[in-house]
Order: structure tokens, then sequence, then C-alpha cells
């Protein structure tokens, strides 16, 4: 099978899981106790049947539940609009863009970090196994690893605010608010250091222990005999046969964690006061705001499906035997 | 062992012991003792015996490619040089260039995610012998010549049959022309046909370029059909060496004599009698017996036999034996 038909494959995969999940979050938000009206106009409100009766018919609510309000919904969601937040009163979408770039940069800080450092670390560790530096990093890895988020983040804070003095709270410092970011970089790595210091340590772990069992399990394979065999050094077979072989499963863990840290984010975004969409998801969850947990929920599924499709097609110029199976 | 007189040894394997301390208990298993032996240029040499008795260990000692608790004594020359006493960068340009090796099977011995023939070309740029084109042309030829067609060299080891990737993996054995060609039954987990392609292709390397094989194997029919000489290994140790017509044809050592009663023979005189097995497994290496190695399975055993190791004896000229039951003189390894 070529490279084209397996990304078109994966591509209607991706949609079909897609389909479902849209169907999911849907039904989840209209099992939820509750009036749309009533939670739009607010619960002690006066209004006559009659104004009632004549919103439902404007919003599409007196039609049946399926299939109309739910074809409905779909193109709405295709269209980019997902419906009004509540306590915001501010288009969802429009609100998630605007927090989701915070949330990327956090995060993809975090994990280049955390994946360098941890697939170095890990080589290194199942290289030198059983020395001083692998029961170090072993140890480091599964203490990191069995850390609470929320507790590491708050350990940090208060040792990062009070002995270094850096900022405790936010993105950029009040003064800057409003300003681009790329134009205040040096307050912005300020405000950054301790948040993508919290999540590479959390997820340096993970990744050291899968590369580190990883190149383990590689230099056991007779290629890599060959290889000595033929009169490399350590390091070309290392870097030559080892490294590719050992990275294929970290390329599954990468994509998976990429999804799940956007929820993962909650957690040092609420420590941390940073203003992504954890923080936002938090407060929309705290407010029983519909519409816009309904707008996190599909943004969450979809970046969970993009990370895995954006793996396979990875693999694909990886590993050769992926594109024949 | 023939035209010694003219030649000198390519190899001189002289009392090459090998130990791995265990890491768990650091007892000491002694996987080979005191292994001598020689090859000549152009030789076919054949290590034989059951598994676990040392024939891939002599090979992986050679090459010096044992893991870290390996400990080796003895000498190992390589023309002049002792390879023991080199330092890892020295040992390393002799590997592939001086002395490839075919692997077992060559399942897992290509490397699944690169190209064949970026496999092959990859031990010839290391050694630096060529610059990349010529080595990419050498690399085609390499192919034709072991019978894959060379458009073939930019697929992946899984696109290829089981022979296919034994033929390839020795194209790549003969990217450097060393003059010593170590095969570690290269016909093993290959069906017949292929078994015999494979030898074929052997023979016809050999007569080619002249180089020296050193080959490990259990077939003792594939030892007849290519080996000039052969090493008959026992519980680590040489047990009888000589050429191969002396070893077939009037084999010294106990364990020789019952490890080609073991071997099927078409024109045996009646086809339906069972074939004669060894009865016990050989010995594990952290407990060998004080004595003969093979005095337990032994069926002619002496007394001394529990208690003195026989040394290896010129029975013949060139023909060696370590039994209490040979005569001779001592051998002057």
């Amino acid at each position: 099978m070529s490279r084209r038909d397996l990304l078109i494959r994966k591509l209607l995969l991706s949609l079909v899981t897609m389909f479902v999940v849209v169907a999911i979050n849907f039904v989840l938000f209209r099992i939820l106790p509750g009036d749309p009206v009533r939670a739009v106009i607010g619960r002690n409100v006066k209004i006559s049947a009659e104004v009632q009766q004549s919103l439902r018919e404007q919003f599409g609510l007196d039609k049946p539940v399926f299939p109309d309000q739910f074809f409905s919904t779909l193109g709405q969601w295709a269209r980019g609009n997902l419906g009004v937040s509540w306590s915001l009163r501010k288009p969802v979408a429009e609100i998630l863009v605007a927090k989701l770039w915070n949330t990327l940069l956090l995060i993809g800080l975090g994990q280049i970090l955390s994946i360098f450092l941890g697939v170095v670390l890990g080589l290194f560790a199942g290289w030198k196994r059983k020395t001083a530096l692998d029961v170090g990093a072993l140890t480091f890895s599964l203490i990191a690893w069995a850390t609470p988020t929320f507790w590491l983040g708050i350990i940090l804070l208060a040792a990062g605010s009070s002995w270094l003095g850096l900022p405790t709270r936010g993105i950029v410092s009040p003064e800057n608010v409003g300003k681009p970011l790329y134009t205040v970089i040096p307050d912005l790595m300020a405000h950054l250091f301790l948040p993508t210091l919290t999540l590479s340590i959390l997820y340096l772990g993970e990744y050291m222990l899968i590369m580190r069992s990883s190149i383990l399990e590689v230099l056991s394979e007779d290629y890599i005999l060959t290889a000595k065999a033929k009169g490399m050094s350590h390091w070309q077979v290392l870097w030559k046969h080892a490294l590719k072989n050992a990275m294929l499963p970290i390329v599954t863990i990468v994509a998976l964690n990429l999804g799940f840290t956007v929820s993962g984010a909650i957690y040092i975004e609420t420590v941390f006061s940073y203003d992504g969409l954890g923080k936002l998801f938090q407060t929309a969850l705290t407010k029983q705001d519909y519409p816009l947990l309904q707008g996190a929920f599909l943004l969450l599924a979809v970046s969970v499906i993009l990370a895995n499709m954006l793996a396979d097609i990875l693999y694909t110029y990886l590993d050769p035997r992926v594109k024949a199976s | 062992m023939h035209n010694t007189s003219v030649k000198s040894p390519l190899l001189r394997v002289r009392h090459l012991s090998t130990e791995f301390v265990m890491p768990v208990d650091q007892r000491v298993a002694r996987a080979l003792e005191d292994v001598s032996f020689d090859v000549y240029p152009g030789q076919t040499i054949g290590l034989v015996g059951e598994s676990g008795c040392g024939k891939t260990t002599t090979l992986m000692s050679v090459m010096r490619l044992l893991p870290a608790n390996a400990r080796l004594s003895g000498q190992v020359f390589f023309k002049d040089t002792d390879l023991l006493t080199l330092n890892e960068k020295s040992m390393r340009s002799y590997r592939w260039k001086e002395l490839a090796i075919v692997f077992q099977g060559a399942m897992n011995a290509l490397n699944p995610v690169m190209r064949v023939g970026e496999q092959i070309r990859e031990a010839i740029t290391l050694h630096k012998l060529m610059d990349r084109e010529q080595a990419e042309t050498r690399v085609g030829e390499l192919l034709e010549m072991v019978g894959i067609p060379k458009e073939r060299g930019a697929q992946y080891p899984f696109q290829y049959s089981g022979g296919m990737r034994q033929r390839a993996m020795i194209a790549m054995a003969l990217a450097c022309s060393p003059s010593l060609l170590f095969a570690d039954e290269p016909t093993t987990a290959l069906d017949v046909m292929v078994q015999a392609q494979v030898l074929e292709l052997l023979k016809k390397i050999q007569q080619d370029f002249g180089l020296a094989i050193v080959i490990v194997t259990h077939d003792l029919g594939v030892v007849a059909e290519l080996c000039d000489t052969v090493v008959v290994m026992y519980g680590g140790k040489v047990a009888e060496y000589g050429p191969v017509d002396m070893i077939y044809n009037a084999p010294q050592h106990p364990y020789t004599q019952r490890l080609l009663e073991s071997f099927p023979d078409l024109a045996r005189s009646d086809p339906s009698e069972a074939l004669a097995s060894i009865p016990g497994t050989p010995p594990r290496l952290t407990e060998l017996p004080p004595g003969c190695r093979f005095e337990p399975r032994c069926y002619v055993r002496l007394e001394k036999c529990k208690f003195e190791a026989p040394p290896l004896l010129e029975v013949n000229d060139n023909h060696f034996a370590a039994c209490h039951l040979c005569k001779g003189a001592e051998a002057r390894f």
C-alpha cells in the first residue's frame, strides 16, 4: 500500500471517529438537567409562556432532538459556530481559540523539553545500564511520574517565587497585558518558566522510562550485533541503528500525551493562574456553562484524534513496515 | 592443514579461554577453555558440536563481540597481530575489513528500518574504502553477485524472503573484501532448497575469492560438503581437530564417533532403524566435571577420565584428539 492510500484510510478513519465523538458530545449535553431557554434568560425572570414558546421556535428547540436538532447542531459546529457562552456572553469558538494559543505555548514548550530530555536520558540510562547514571535517572523518573501534578506545581511555585523571585501568576505582568506576546518575550519567559518546568518534569519521567526499556530491547537485537561486527563504534551503533528503532514507542506515547495534555494542563494552569484552556475548563465547570463545556469537550476530543492521526502519519516515515501491513 | 608448508596461517587461535561472570551470583561460566586451531588462507574450517559447546562463543571471542561480563585469555593472532591485545578502536578497524561474519538465520540480523543497500553501503563507507558513489556501484555488484537484482537494494529487509536476507547478509559480509569469513549457522532456519542455494553460494565465493571461511554448524552434511578441516568441540574444549576425511573415516574421540553415528545416513542398510543418539546433555558451564568433560556421557570411559582432563594429542599428522584412550605426542600449540 502506498503512503497516499494509507493516509487517506487514516483520514477516513479519523473522520468516522470524529463523528462518533461529536454524536456523544451532543447526546451528553441533551441529557443534562436544565432548560436552555431558562438558562439564557435567567432563572428568576418572569416571562409569559408565549414568549418562551416563541424563543423555543426561534432556536429550533420545538423540533425533535433527533434528527432535526442533531443535524442542525452538527451543521453549526461544522461552520465553527459552537454557540454562545452563558457566563462570558461571547461566542464559544472565539473564547476557545483565544485561550488555545496560550495553552499550546505552554504545552508545546513543556513537551519539547520533556521529550528531548527524556529521550536523551533514557538512551543513556539504557546504554549505561546498572550504572549510577541509570539508577539515578530511573529513581528520578519513577518519582517524577508518580508525583501529583498540582503538588509539584505548588512546591515549585513556592520555591521559585520565594527563592528566584519568579512571577507566580498569569502569562505576562499586568503592565504588559494586551501587548503582542512577541514584544514582551523576557517577561513571558519568566512567567512560563515554572509551569513549563512542572510540565516537563512530569512528562520527563514517563518518556525516560519508556525510552530506557525501548533502547534496552533494541540493543539486544541481532542487527545491533551486526552493526558492531561491522566495526561501528558504540556511538555510531546507537545513533544510526538503535535510535530510530527505539523511537517508535515514543512516537505513540507523545501523540497520546499531546491529546491529553490539553486537559492535563488544567491542574498546572489552575495552580499558576495561567490564562489557558485548562483554566477556562475549570471556570466553565464551576459556573455550569454548558455551551462552553460542550465546545471544550469537542476541542479535547478533536485534539486527541488529530494527535493520533499525526502519530500514524509519522509512523509511516519512521517504520517502513507500517505501509506494508 | 593442507599446504601448510607454503602458506602461513591467517588466524592462529592459541589457548583461548572465555569466561562469563554471572551478574546475579558472580558464578563463573567457563564457555571456552584452551581452544587452539589454525585457519590458513583459502581454507574452510567447520566448527561442529552440540548447542552450547562454545562454537559461536569462539567466533564472538575472536571478533571480540562478547558482552562486558566476558573475560578472555590466550592469544588470537590475525596474521601477526594478537587481536586480544588491541584496544577497542584498533579492533574496530579489523572487524568487517579483515574478519566479517554472517549471522545465524539473518532473520533479525538486518536492521528492519533501513534499506538493505544502505546497510551494505554503510559497511564500505565506514571503513573509508571508497567514496559514496563508488560504494553505491559496489553495492549493486555485490547484490547481483549473490543473485539479488540490484534495484532491490532500495527495499527493506521485510520485503525479502528468508533466503534473500541470508544472501544479502553474505553480500554485506563480502563488502569490504575480508580475508576471513565467519558463518554462524548460515543455513539454520532456512528450508532445504534455500539451504542448498546458500551453501552453493558460499562454495562459489570461496572459489572466486579464495577467502578463508570458518563455518559454525551442527549439520555434519554441510561440513562434509564445504570443509577441508573440522574442529569438534565439546563443553567449551576442542575434542577433536583434523582433516575432514580423517574425522569422518577414522574418528578418534568417542564424542566424534557418537556424533557421526547420530547423523542420518541415507545410504545406511536399514532405513527403518532408529537413529543413534548420545544419552545425556552437555555439561552446564558453571558446573563442569573435573576430568574429561565428556566423561559423564562417555561409553568407553576409564577411571582416570573422572579426575584427569585429557590433553590434546596429535594422533596422526595434523589430526588431534583429546582422549585418554588415544595415543600420540602432545599437541604443540
